[in-house]
């Protein structure tokens, strides 16, 4: 499919503003999940700014899409965007993870507005947005749920219990979207846990099998509608993505996972982050 | 004699009863759905009954979503399946959003005789209990099982139901409103109270009635809701008396007797606690003899009697 031009510049002017918010949440002193909310950070800004159904003045609106972070830890992501959309004050991303403040480590629905569900223990997501996707199809609701996994959850055993579910449910309502950025907490994936061939593990639970770029807008906007518009099975995206996509200092590192940032890595992050937004808006 | 009667099919007439007057109630199963008796509800509301497959944290979370999503979710397994296997996902999933998700563990205790340490429950309570924002219940009999289902789907919040697999003696009548969150004195006396749940309270009258052959006296209890314990009703049971016995199909540790202790917090009344004894089950080829083995008998109340009066 063929976006305009201006839709595809929007998002990614979007996508940079997320990633210097996720930063901002960051700052010297505190430590947080780099790597793995900016390798997300284009498909949220898709999600959120062009492919859902949002209601940024009513977050319970029962016509809404719900984007379940199943990578809990990814949330500042999610955080971003929730910001960029006016639903959690600009002045809560110093506050992040503060007793003052209403964004917690992990997602909390009671504390954050626009957050779905509670997650950051590994493996839940998926099976809550299969609960999602049943309880909306029993009301005849047309709404979806889209569910990001990280690559190294997928060793959570329950991650491959929901796929079964979703897939002997016939729930067409749903989406995962597994950020495949290779790297978790202590290492590579593949040399921490290497659980083989993903497309062929999805396509055997059943599963409708979409592979994308996750930092290219155009694939990211073809995989969500061709997930969508196919029906009978659940879908999933594989996204391809970098770990600490866009930060120089973090790219592809798994010490950026969860890291405190030196004065000088918080100033050059800022000043890429910068750079991009010009160069979108040049 | 009271009539004995099944609180699992209780429960599954209740669950499906419910299920026809409220259209939230969804129920999902891990395959044990003829034992649970949760396939009473799949008979009348199918569209409505998920079977998830032998996967009790799967099911779990997925109630999580559906309860999210405005449903009031039940979930069946073994006590021991439904309270330990899936504890994580209870915790974060539905316990920590104050979910609208009720856990139902059946054949708990000794109750599942036969199938030996695996699968009999002595800590389900402990698991329950210590979880914020968790409701813990133990019905007494078939009646008020079908009280507490009921009640169960008006109750904002999460709650755990643990059921015994045998059929027990039907104690109450059902014509007294029901309420989660109190207790209620099945027999009085001036001598001990006995608070108890479950099967160990027709245990207790059984006890109170070997007692009085020997002059003492004593005041059963039943505790259907171990959390929120009624604090105040339990300082009320115990004024005038000598001493406290708790007695429980669990453990003695984190269950009943637990938390009947540390609501007494400071009281002076000397107080003995029955239950299993830190240890796990075993099999056996009755539920009695299997009670007998670890003394959760009414003897084994009288003699907790006695040693409280003697302490």
């Amino acid at each position: 499919m063929a976006y305009e031009e201006s839709v595809l510049k929007r998002l990614r002017r979007i996508s940079a503003q997320l990633r210097l918010d996720i930063l901002e949440m960051i700052p010297p002193g505190k430590v947080g999940h780099l790597g793995g909310s900016s390798s997300i950070a284009d498909v949220v800004a898709a999600l959120y700014f062009h492919h859902m159904r949002v209601n940024p003045k009513d977050v319970a609106d029962p016509k809404r899409d719900r984007l379940v972070f199943s990578k809990g830890h990814a949330v500042l992501a999610q955080y971003a965007a929730l910001v960029e959309l006016g639903i959690v004050d600009r002045s809560e991303l110093p506050k992040v993870k503060t007793l003052d403040g209403v964004l917690q480590g992990h997602p909390d629905m009671d504390k954050t507005p626009g957050i779905e569900a509670v997650t950051g223990s590994l493996g839940q997501g998926l099976s809550i947005s299969v609960g999602m996707a049943l309880a909306l199809r029993l009301d005849g609701s047309d709404s979806r749920v889209y569910t990001v996994c990280g690559d190294g959850e997928l060793s959570e055993g329950q991650i491959w219990e929901a796929a079964m579910a979703a897939d002997v449910f016939k729930l067409d309502n749903i989406t995962a979207i597994v950020d495949w950025n290779g790297i978790q907490a202590t290492g590579c994936t593949a040399e921490i846990f290497l659980i083989g061939k993903l497309a062929d593990k999805w396509h055997a639970f059943g599963w409708n099998v979409i592979e994308i770029d996750g930092h290219d807008m155009v694939s990211i906007l073809n995989g969500l509608e061709s997930a969508k518009a196919h029906k009978g099975q659940p879908s999933v995206l594989l996204a391809k993505t970098v770990k600490g996509k866009g930060f120089s200092f973090a790219e592809g590192k798994a010490a950026f996972h969860n890291a405190g940032l030196t004065e000088e890595q918080f100033a050059l992050g800022r000043e890429e982050m910068r750079k991009m937004l010009q160069e979108v808006d040049a | 004699m009271s009539r004995m009667e099944s609180l699992r099919k209780a429960y599954g007439e209740q669950l499906a009863d419910s299920g026809a007057n409220d259209q939230r109630i969804v129920t999902l199963e891990a395959d044990l759905g003829k034992s649970t008796m949760s396939c009473l509800f799949q008979d009348k509301q199918p569209e409505r009954y998920f079977q998830v497959g032998i996967a009790e944290q799967n099911m779990a979370s997925i109630a999580a979503g559906l309860a999210l999503t405005g449903k009031v979710a039940f979930i069946n397994s073994f006590a021991v399946f439904a309270t330990g296997r899936a504890y994580d996902q209870i915790r974060s999933s539905i316990a920590i959003p104050c979910l609208n998700v009720k856990i139902c563990g059946s054949s708990a205790g000794l109750s599942d005789f036969g199938d030996g340490k695996t699968h009999q429950s002595i800590d389900d309570i402990a698991l329950m209990r210590v979880l914020p924002n968790m409701t813990v219940l133990s019905p007494v009999d078939a009646v008020e099982t079908k009280k507490m289902v009921e009640a169960m789907v008006d109750h904002d919040g999460p709650a755990y139901i643990r059921i015994n697999r045998n059929d027990l003696p039907v104690l109450t009548d059902g014509n007294e409103p029901y309420y989660i969150g109190k207790m209620s004195r099945m027999r009085d006396g001036k001598d001990v109270v006995v608070f108890a749940s479950g099967v160990m309270v027709s245990l207790a009258l059984e006890a109170a009635e070997l007692l009085e052959s020997q002059g003492i006296s004593i005041r059963v209890v039943n505790v259907s809701t171990i959390k929120p314990l009624d604090t105040k009703a339990l300082a009320s049971y115990c004024e005038g008396m000598k001493g406290v016995v708790t007695a429980e199909e669990h453990s003695i540790h984190c269950g009943l007797g637990s938390a009947i202790a540390e609501a007494l917090g400071t009281s002076r009344l000397p107080i003995t606690f029955l239950g299993i004894n830190d240890t796990f089950g075993t099999s056996a080829k009755n539920y009695e003899e299997l009670m007998e083995r670890y003394g959760l008998t009414s003897e084994g109340i009288v003699k907790k009697v006695h040693e409280v009066l003697e302490a």
